[in-house]
């Protein structure tokens, strides 16, 4: 049991990478890969929301929406699987508007290391992916906590690794047009090949 | 308001603030789908339209969002929008709709729709940001079809399913850059992208983040020492 849940966390965080492989969170990944710091704030705010909300989509996934899931309220014909998209997002929005509050209130240090970071979240799509993957890998409540857990895990170090080559990149003489944006586009490229290296690897 | 506003709101995203190259907005899906012309162009044409129509719809509610739920409000019309090319997609072309997978659902969260909605639809007249967001789904689609041509092209000897190139495999000349169907590789097609873009209209070019200080020359040395 406990193997088959490593697994799943192993896969997620290097073979199927949520930033590198699966190129998803791209906006904020590039923009706010600057500096260490900054990447590693962000990255701790993905992991918890991340770890929140793929579970919570899973047991409204599979109590509510689902085929036939309704079959516990007695309406056993229900599908309600077009609302999906808009049940996930409205989960997300307020699970980041809640854990801002909560933090707000009983962590401040760390709420304000986070900053303006987590009210982004919302609308960042490495959460909304985790959640469609998690529907179309049909897990059960246990895996999806791990799945989640594990795709935010990824992706924090994703945009570590890339702030950590930003940073040392600085001083470096790139051409003029190729300076920021253009450089990390290749650099983004270059690391990504570098984790399809993992691919083959089958657990 | 005069006619040249319109045409700024449609033309300027194409180059001057495209939304993937200067804002640095919508890229993740512009990375996976662009091995296959086809599938690029359903998914610029569900964009476009998300785009546009979010913009629209916002606008024409926009004094009547009170802004501490602003977020959630526009989240709702722009999902259900999404929700709509879902279906339809699903519907007419199941085949393309299987492809994009979760790419058209991540439409919501792409943050070309969220940011225009957010920085030009909540200020602007309703006409004008359905023009805006007509101008950035095209600025979108503009870069992404370019990426997917050149990497079906030379990737695959095709263009949207038609050889170009003969294959060496099928008896031709041509032998495929296998590297250029492989995910990764648009990242550095979009960044040769801004590249190109950043030569042609240099005012994008960024600031350095630190400032070289003057070479120093034997005489200032000198000078220095003496001073000591």
């Amino acid at each position: 049991m406990f193997e088959h849940y490593l697994n799943i966390f192993i896969t997620t965080v290097f073979i199927e990478n949520i930033a590198l492989s699966v190129f998803l969170g791209m906006c904020t990944f590039l923009a706010i890969s600057k500096k260490i710091d900054a990447a590693i704030g962000l990255g701790i705010a993905v992991i918890v929301v991340c770890l929140i909300t793929v579970p919570l989509n899973n047991l409204i996934f599979n109590y509510v929406l689902r085929d036939g899931a309704l079959a516990w309220a007695g309406l056993p014909n229900t599908n309600l699987e077009f609302v999906e998209l808009i049940s996930y997002i409205g989960v997300i929005a307020a699970a980041v508007q809640i854990l801002e509050m909560f933090l707000d209130k009983y962590v401040p240090a760390l709420y304000n290391a986070l900053g303006v970071f987590l009210p982004l979240i919302t609308v960042n799509c490495a959460i909304l992916g985790a959640s469609l993957f998690m529907v179309e890998k049909d897990l059960m409540f246990g895996e999806s906590v791990v799945y989640g857990l594990g795709a935010g895990f990824g992706w924090a170090m994703a945009i570590v690794i890339l702030a950590g080559i930003r940073e040392k990149l600085k001083y470096s003489d790139i051409p003029e047009g190729l300076k920021g944006l253009g450089a990390t586009f290749i650099i983004v490229g270059l690391m990504s090949f570098g984790f399809m290296s993992f691919g083959g690897i089958s657990l | 308001m005069s006619l040249s506003r319109y045409k700024e709101a449609l033309y300027k995203p194409l180059i001057d603030e495209n939304p993937i190259t200067l804002q640095i907005l919508g890229i993740c899906s512009a990375l996976a789908v662009t091995n296959n012309l086809t599938v690029t162009l359903v998914m610029c044409v569900a964009l476009t339209s998300v785009c546009s129509f979010s913009n629209l719809f916002i606008s024409l509610i926009r004094n009547h969002i009170p802004s501490s739920i602003r977020i959630i409000v526009q989240m709702t019309i722009i999902a259900s929008l999404v929700i709509v090319v879902d279906e339809l997609l699903k519907a007419y072309d199941y085949e393309t709709s299987k492809k994009l997978s979760v790419f058209v659902g991540l439409i919501i969260t792409n943050c070309i729709v969220m940011g225009r909605a957010e920085a030009f639809a909540m200020k602007e007249k309703p006409l004008l940001s359905f023009f805006d967001g007509l101008g950035n789904g095209l600025g979108y689609s503009v870069i992404l079809i370019g990426v997917a041509a050149i990497r079906e092209l030379f990737g695959a000897g095709t263009l949207m399913g038609y050889e170009l190139l003969p294959l060496v495999s099928n008896g031709g000349w041509y032998m495929a850059n296998n590297l250029l169907l492989l995910p990764p590789s648009s990242f550095i097609i979009i960044g040769l992208f801004i590249w190109a873009i950043r030569s042609y209209k240099p005012a994008q070019v960024e600031e350095d983040d630190f400032a070289l200080s003057k070479h120093s020359t034997n005489e200032d040395l000198t000078k220095r020492e003496l001073n000591v």
